[in-house]
């Protein structure tokens, strides 16, 4: 038992660091879509504030499966052919886009309109306000809820497998597969998996300490 | 190219769909009412117990909350029927690894829930001659409710969507109706827009209802 799962090591590696990879685009390409959709949804005006609210309110309110399987089997309906990774990333990031506009709403709002009100007293231009004012303080009340939300997306892409992509836990499946070892190879992977969103949780904590100091 | 919509297939197998709906609302509820019973049993043990005790629930808290649901899903499925002897059908698997995921969940809302029980009402109950089970099933426990109730609706709706990791080991709830309708009748764009319009009028019509019993009790207050 222990041979074949040591054995079945590299193989399981290679799909870990899939993992890590979905992750890591997932997170970060939805950090950019998600500030410039947060922030059109504060300031924009009426138009991109219905769309952004719609999006964010139908993405959130269906489960990240059906999204993914939508996309993955709709978009050639729509003439639109994408690997099944990046079918996959994509519903990911629409999916966690979705939470990071509800973020950057949240900071935006936590912040006192007597600082923007102080702003335009002093003579700060709209650009001015947002980039020294809000901004800054706003960044501070976005990074630690962001950071936890960030095992979401590795939790999150362990479904990616299902669309056959050899991440982590298919990469677990196709080794059960062969050597029958279910219980020790899926407590291996739970194990992974936990390892990598603890530090993450943690590190999520130290910086939620990081900045307790701004809470009012 | 050249899609057109047909939602005559749809609505030919729409049992599939309503079916499906009707099981995900039944996992849901029996999973959270499941959920609810251990995290709250251990949300109360864990504010009176010692250091050992206190470790061993932190530490299934934290596994739960730190492993992909999908794995927790196969490991009860697949993995534990390896090493004991049990057989059970997946619905039963799948309920009973979403009411031990929902429980990892419900013990940091209770728990939070009770310590933001005001001290004085504690000492109220102390200074009128209650029992520490008393104080516990007469103050402590009822005003915790009212604090968590949001955060217990947020979890129900949460899990109603986590049910379709149910379709995985081919439990047949909706999203499963919908890939069976997928695979079966090639209508792709249709059967998502019906799953998805299905899960978000179920889905804001319980955060409504939630949101209605949740004011009912805040004025009770």
């Amino acid at each position: 038992m222990l041979s074949q799962i040591l054995y079945a090591l590299p193989f399981l590696a290679k799909g870990f660091a899939i993992t890590l990879w979905v992750s890591l685009l997932v997170v970060v390409l939805s950090l950019i879509a998600g500030v410039l959709l947060g922030v059109g949804l504060v300031y924009g005006p009426a138009p991109l504030r219905w769309a952004v609210r719609i999006f964010s309110d139908t993405i959130r309110g269906i489960p990240i499966l059906v999204l993914m399987f939508f996309v993955y089997y709709g978009l050639p309906a729509a003439g639109l052919h994408l690997q099944s990774f990046w079918a996959a990333v994509l519903a990911l990031t629409l999916f966690k886009t979705a939470q990071v506009v509800e973020y950057v709403r949240g900071a935006v709002a936590s912040i006192p309109k007597g600082q923007s009100e102080a702003a335009m007293a002093i003579g700060l231009t709209f650009r001015q306000r947002l980039t020294s004012v809000i901004f800054p303080q706003a960044f501070r009340r976005f990074l630690p809820p962001w950071i936890n939300g960030v095992t979401d997306a590795v939790k999150g892409s362990a479904l990616v497998s299902l669309l056959g992509i050899t991440d982590l836990m298919q990469a677990i499946n196709q080794v059960i597969g062969r050597t029958y070892e279910a219980m020790p190879l899926y407590i291996l992977g739970a194990l992974i998996y936990f390892s990598v969103n603890y530090a993450l949780s943690y590190a999520s904590r130290r910086l939620e300490r990081r900045f307790a100091f701004i809470r009012d | 190219m050249g899609y057109t919509l047909n939602f005559n297939l749809i609505w030919r197998h729409f049992d599939k769909l309503w079916g499906g709906l009707l099981l995900s609302l039944e996992l849901a509820v029996i999973s959270i009412a499941i959920g609810i019973v251990i995290g709250l049993v251990l949300a109360v043990w864990y504010v009176s117990a010692g250091r050992v005790v206190r470790a061993i629930i932190a530490a299934y808290v934290e596994f739960i909350r730190n492993v992909p649901l999908i794995l927790l899903v196969y490991l009860v499925f697949y993995g534990v029927p390896t090493v004991i002897d049990l057989a059970y059908s997946a619905p039963t698997s799948f309920v009973v690894t979403l009411s031990v995921y929902s429980g990892a969940y419900l013990v940091e809302v209770f728990r939070s829930g009770l310590e933001a029980v005001p001290r004085g009402q504690l000492d109220a109950g102390k200074a009128i001659g209650l029992t520490p089970w008393q104080r516990l099933i007469h103050v402590r426990l009822p005003t915790m409710m009212r604090i968590t109730l949001p955060a217990l609706s947020n979890t129900f709706i949460s899990l109603f969507k986590d049910t379709s990791i149910a379709s995985v080991i081919s439990v047949p709830e909706l999203t499963y109706g919908a890939q069976w309708i997928n695979f079966n009748t090639f209508r792709i764009v249709e059967v998502y827009l019906v799953t998805t319009a299905m899960y978000l009028v179920t889905g804001y019509a319980l955060l409504f209802a939630l949101r209605l019993v949740e004011r009912r009790f805040r004025a009770a207050r």
